[in-house]
């Protein structure tokens, strides 16, 4: 027997399965994020989100009439921005191991196809978490002018994170569709649109118009909006973030079985 | 070390393979010919666990590819078609990525990215982005990770394609050096390569296997195999025609050429005109008929012939056309 394949021998025997399964989500989230910092793509977006979300909280949410010291002007535009910004980051995901035909690589290697599915979402979550995390001068700046709830904007970061983790599953399952990120991206947008608006007080305003009580409660239960609301005021309940872990669960749970179907032919 | 019994993948109404069986054991080069579409990247893409069988069973190192696909896939390194690799990532970090992805970390890593660089001359490229590097860097780079791990299978799917001659005949040197404690299955349609690298191959034509022997046995099936080519000074190639087939060792003969005062024509043996026979009775005609005799030589079967006949049974083969001639 030669030396590497010693090695590898040693190295699966050592380590058990779980840990193998952990090595292997590692190491393909590893790459997937180096990924987007060996291109500009990762300076470009975390810039666009920056500017963006200060456009929002101080222009368009009018942060310092509010005259409060909280982030309410800071979240309240997170469902609508990440409504482009998730589908951008995640539409490569899959569209580009598709288009380059690395898939073929990826999964002949020795991984099954979900530790490759969970390592990339990890990744890209990551990615949009480090987004996330450089708004911190925002709660420095309420800090600055009066005295937050700090657990309020713990909270508020958490669904931030949480429905973010949402609209990056659904991409990731989208992505999976098509080799086209193009396609991905405008699919995505749809999807996400649509968790949006089945919450949006507008359309619901308009649905309890003629639709019975009940039926208005579900489809609003269906919307991020609404699970995002109670999150951001404070409230951290465990309906609402099982609600964004179950869409997590589902559309990679699709992804896996979209993938599938395209190796069955 | 893989072992495949009658393997079927149909895609829709196709059937793309369509009842495969073979076994490669270590220290054996097997080589997979066949017409573009035929199913040969079906069937590797089977064998590496990348698609699955429809019907039929395929084992590496005795894990069965489709119950046990991790056990089985440690030991495969697989090159697939056109060698995809990350386009964002340099050749290091893509190498150190396949290697950890083997379950090589630390030192070991570093030790087996060194030696698959230095085995496939990427020394120079190292540091280079994937999507900069030529068509045959970017095969190479693919075929470095496909070894990486130093796997007891593998499978290279066209490891020859879209280089130049020098790298091809590197990388077959190479194969047939792995070969030796190796099981290797690869697919070309490059016939000199079965020769050059192969101890055994495989024709494949529309799903099916239509020949499978060493590449001698393939050639002899050849028409040409046994075949004498005889070139005479000054007398026309149809004098000399009509002398061989008085001959009872000829079966039929066919003009190659006649040109500047030298007639060139080849003769195929009767049973009774083979292990030589046939070369033997001809030269003494040329004793008795006075010819000026420039050449006088036993032809080996060529590949491509017999690839042309197999694959192609509708059209007439080529070899048969020569009958009209006698």
């Amino acid at each position: 027997m030669s030396n590497g394949e010693t090695q590898v021998a040693q190295a699966s025997g050592e380590r058990g399965e779980h840990s193998m399964a952990f090595h292997n989500i590692k190491t393909i989230a590893k790459r997937e994020i180096s990924g987007y910092f060996a291109s500009p793509v990762a300076y470009v977006f975390i810039v666009i989100f920056l500017l963006l979300t200060g456009f929002f909280t101080f222009m368009v949410g009018r942060f310092f009439d509010r005259g409060e010291a909280s982030l309410a002007a800071f979240f309240l535009w997170h469902p609508w921005l990440y409504l482009f910004l998730v589908p951008s980051v995640g539409m490569r995901l899959w569209s580009e191991e598709r288009r380059l035909g690395t898939i073929e690589l990826l999964l002949t290697m020795p991984v099954s196809p979900w530790q490759a599915i969970v390592g990339k979402f990890l990744a890209s979550w990551a990615f949009l978490a480090l987004a996330l995390v450089l708004t911190f001068p925002l709660v420095f700046t309420v800090n600055y002018l009066g005295d937050p709830d700090f657990g309020v904007i713990l909270c508020g970061y958490i669904g931030s994170l949480f429905m973010a983790g949402a609209y990056l599953a659904v991409t990731c399952m989208t992505s999976a569709l098509t080799r086209n990120q193009v396609v991905s991206f405008i699919i995505s947008v749809v999807l996400c649109l649509f968790l949006i608006l089945a919450g949006w007080p507008p359309v619901l305003e308009m649905l309890i118009k003629w639709a019975d009580p009940g039926l208005v409660d579900t489809v609003a239960a269906f919307s991020v909006v609404t699970h995002f609301d109670s999150v951001q005021l404070g409230v951290l309940d465990s309906r609402d973030l099982i609600y964004f872990l179950s869409i997590m669960v589902f559309s990679l749970f699709t992804t896996g079985v979209i993938i599938r179907g395209h190796r069955a032919g | 070390m893989i072992k495949v019994d009658n393997l079927v993948k149909t895609f829709g109404p196709k059937r793309a393979v369509d009842g495969i069986s073979f076994t490669v054991e270590r220290g054996e080069v097997l080589g997979f010919l066949g017409p573009n579409g035929a199913g040969k990247s079906t069937t590797m893409r089977m064998v590496t666990g990348f698609i699955p069988p429809t019907a039929g069973r395929i084992s590496v190192g005795g894990h069965d590819v489709v119950d046990q696909p991790i056990a089985a896939k440690r030991l495969i390194g697989y090159l697939p078609e056109n060698a995809p690799a990350y386009a964002d990532m340099t050749v290091l970090g893509f190498l150190s990525f396949a290697a950890e992805m083997r379950g090589l970390t630390g030192e070991a890593r570093r030790k087996a990215v060194n030696r698959v660089v230095e085995m496939c001359f990427l020394e120079s490229v190292v540091h280079q982005s994937v999507d900069t590097l030529s068509k045959g860097y970017r095969h190479r780079t693919c075929f470095a990770q496909s070894i990486i791990h130093d796997p007891p299978v593998l499978i290279l799917d066209e490891p020859t394609d879209g280089l130049d001659p020098n790298q091809k005949h590197e990388v077959r040197t190479l194969i047939r050096r792995m070969g030796e404690k190796k099981a290797i299955v690869f697919s070309t349609h490059i016939l000199e390569e079965v020769d050059a690298a192969c101890t055994r191959a495989i024709i494949i034509d529309r799903g099916k296997i239509v020949a499978n022997g060493t590449p001698e046995q393939l050639r002899s099936r050849s028409e040409q195999a046994g075949a004498v080519a005889l070139r005479v000074a000054g007398i026309p190639a149809a004098d000399v025609t009509a002398k061989l087939r008085e001959l009872p060792t000829v079966r039929k003969s066919q003009v190659l050429a006649e040109a500047a005062g030298f007639a060139t024509v080849r003769a195929y043996p009767n049973p009774d005109g083979r292990n030589g026979a046939l070369q033997e009775s001809l030269f003494e005609l040329a004793v008795r008929q006075n010819w000026k005799l420039a050449e006088l030589r036993t032809e080996e079967g060529r590949m491509d012939e017999v690839f042309r006949s197999i694959t192609l049974p509708d059209t007439m083969p080529a070899a048969n056309k020569t009958e009209e001639s006698k």
